[in-house]
């Protein structure tokens, strides 16, 4: 029966045929036209022959629009083929541009500098370890580690000890929401901004000038003689490290803060009820309380501090005894050309930064903040 | 006891107090620093500024280029510095920046958080693991991959770069997020027929605006004051450089034209400090989800 119908009406055969190769060549056609003229868009943005302003304009609907209609088109294309592949496409419609993205970005990267790390600067001869022997025993990677430790414990440390008291300051007192913003500030300000505002307190002139640096302006009140504090070794370290302070503290107060707002007020009255003193409530009811906030942002703040860079760069550039593992991998990379070299420095930041990250992320896991 | 709580008081408002000032004075000496008169720069510190000496001349001088007076120099003038330009590049280069990894962490989330397909935690594990990636690693292997298909230099590879250094935090958040809305709402959509494409455009990305609020925040903040990345993948020349890039050259090349500098440090601030203050409510919540790259 089925068939004879079908011989009846060949025409709807052809008709079936003629749609199914349009529907093909417009799945095609469509997205030929959407790569044209994205990337006509692109020639005529870095051919620069508009105003600046019409380009900012457009470079930025370009940029955004144009990956926006690459998810509308990709959906577009799998919508309509056969049901079957659909369904398997369609997953990849949506996790498929992250995955590559990152493919690209940091999966393969991290295998291609792994894989360089064992051959010369110019990436020609292996060499086998001799990068790495170079970036555990060379003076100034030494002295990068050392500094780094520094930047850690003191950095991490302070910021959280900071964090804390003003945390539990705050809660105590009428101008909290002001007080938090004013602490929370610097949050905002980039690290090359902070070095400028920070060379300008530590700017320092010999004793004959007036000072304009505050810091060296108090200790000459104090009659005390002008301190060159960016160039004095070993101490110009601290004197980085209280940047990232100021930077850092806000964060650790906001998480602090919100944490200590989530102690049981019935535990601290248990607490006072059975004769315990402010001091041991705190360190034996609170701080336990709030140890797993403490630990997330303490960590958080560690991973900050290894990778710690910009500070360094424009403050000192590394001078004076205050190089740091990422700055001095800045300098074999791009001003030595040292591939071999920066690559092994990038996979000990690696190696460094990974067990703290997995804690980190266990920790944050086992809060759940989200809200 | 009453006397008592009053000492209290003064103790926790007083030390709260000390702490406030020395973290406000140093941008606050910038802040003053920047509108004063270059030779009052050099000569008294800024907590000896007379009211009366401001000017809005520095602020001329670093956006708009205008040139200066300066002794010291053979014709006497000093060119100042084109900052409005370095402003543009900033913007450019931070709103797709931000806009492009958010849209691409979205579609991934809700793949993620709602789809069933092979390989899915694998996939998912895939990108939680790249979270302890240090970008520096990439910076050598992209930069040659930019010089092969000629895309150095172009605003696109900084948008894909700062994509791909904040896909994994922003996939992980959102991730979060979205998994943890109510099931019944997708499978009541689901029987009225919605596609994926829909359920994600119409329902899911309206729900999630708070956490794409704060995610949002953040990589703007991040991008906005990002050095490294520009200085690897933009280049030095003044037509492209950003305001970091910037302000970072002035600090060698004009390190003591404070009247520069401090206003300078200002034009790269102005918009990080409005978006701070107009959206701290998100900026907190975006911390305590976890934002925060280091």
């Amino acid at each position: 029966m089925g068939r004879s119908t079908h011989l009846e009406r060949p025409g709807r055969f052809w008709q079936h045929v003629v749609a199914t190769i349009g529907r093909l060549l417009i799945s095609l056609l469509v997205p030929v036209i959407t790569f044209v003229v994205i990337w006509q868009v692109f020639l005529f943005l870095r051919a620069g022959n508009a105003p600046r302003l019409v380009l900012v304009v457009a470079g930025i609907v370009w940029g955004v629009g144009g990956v926006a209609a690459l998810f509308v088109l990709a959906n577009w294309v799998v919508e309509r083929l056969p049901a079957r592949w659909a369904s398997g496409l369609r997953p990849f419609v949506f996790v498929g541009p992250a995955l590559v993205i990152l493919g690209w970005y940091l999966a393969l990267p991290t295998v291609r500098t792994f894989y360089f790390s064992f051959f010369d600067a110019a990436s020609k001869n292996f060499v086998g370890l001799t990068n790495y022997v170079f970036a555990v025993t060379d003076a100034a990677m030494r002295e990068s580690f050392r500094n780094n430790l520094l930047w850690l414990i003191v950095g991490s440390g302070l910021s959280v000890v900071f964090g804390l008291l003003i945390a539990i300051l705050a809660d105590r007192s009428r101008f909290e929401k002001l007080a938090k913003s004013i602490i929370f500030l610097p949050m905002a300000i980039s690290f090359v901004g902070a070095g400028v505002i920070w060379r300008f307190i530590y700017f320092y002139r010999p004793a004959s000038a007036e000072q304009i640096g505050l810091l060296n302006a108090v200790v000459v009140a104090l009659g005390g003689t002008p301190v060159a504090w960016i160039t004095k070794q070993p101490w110009n370290n601290l004197f980085l490290v209280a940047i990232m302070i100021w930077l850092n503290t806000g964060y650790a107060m906001v998480l602090l803060s919100a944490a200590l707002k989530g102690v049981p007020a019935e535990l601290l009255e248990a607490g006072r009820i059975d004769g315990a003193t402010e001091v041991q409530i705190f360190f034996r009811i609170i701080i336990p309380a709030i140890k797993g906030t403490i630990i997330t942002v303490a960590t958080t703040i560690l991973i900050g501090c290894l990778k710690i860079f910009d500070i360094v760069f424009v403050m000192t550039n590394g001078n004076y005894g205050t190089e740091v593992i990422a700055s001095q991998f800045y300098k074999q990379m791009f001003k030595f050309q040292n591939f071999g070299r920066g690559g092994a420095i990038a996979i000990i930041l690696l190696l460094a930064v990974t067990p703290v990250m997995i804690y980190n992320l266990r920790q944050f896991r086992e809060r759940e903040a989200f809200a | 006891m009453k006397s008592r709580k009053l000492a209290s008081d003064i103790v926790v408002n007083g030390t709260l107090g000390i702490l406030c000032l020395l973290w406000t004075v140093p941008t606050f000496g910038v802040l003053v620093s920047s509108f004063r008169q270059p030779e009052a720069l050099r000569e008294t510190g800024w907590w000896k500024t007379a009211p009366g000496e401001f000017t809005l001349a520095n602020y001329e001088q670093v956006v708009g280029g205008k040139e200066y007076p300066d002794p010291t120099l053979p014709g006497g003038v000093a060119q100042g510095e084109d900052m409005g330009r370095s402003f543009l590049n900033s913007l450019t280069v931070t709103v797709p920046s931000t806009l492009i990894p958010i849209m691409i962490a979205a579609f991934a989330a809700y793949g993620f958080a709602w789809m069933r397909f092979p390989g899915r935690k694998v996939f998912f594990v895939f990108v939680v693991a790249l979270l302890v990636v240090p970008l520096q690693i990439a910076l050598i292997p992209i930069l040659r991959d930019y010089m092969q298909i000629n895309l150095t230099g172009t605003f696109l590879a900084v948008w894909l770069a700062h994509t791909g250094f904040g896909l994994p935090l922003a996939t992980y958040l959102l991730f979060n997020y979205i998994s943890s809305l109510p099931r019944d709402l997708l499978e009541s959509a689901f029987i009225d027929g919605a596609s994926h494409f829909t359920i994600f455009t119409r329902l899911i990305l309206p729900l999630s605006l708070p956490a794409l609020a704060s995610f949002a925040i953040f990589q703007f903040l991040w991008v906005w004051n990002d050095l490294l990345v520009a200085l690897v993948f933009i280049g030095g020349t003044p037509e492209v450089a950003v305001l970091t890039q910037r302000l970072q050259e002035m600090t060698g090349s004009r390190g003591q034209d404070w009247h520069l500098l401090t206003a300078g440090a200002f034009v790269t601030m102005v918009v990080p400090l409005l978006v701070f203050f107009g959206l701290q409510r998100y900026f907190v919540r975006g911390l305590l989800a976890g934002s925060v790259k280091g």
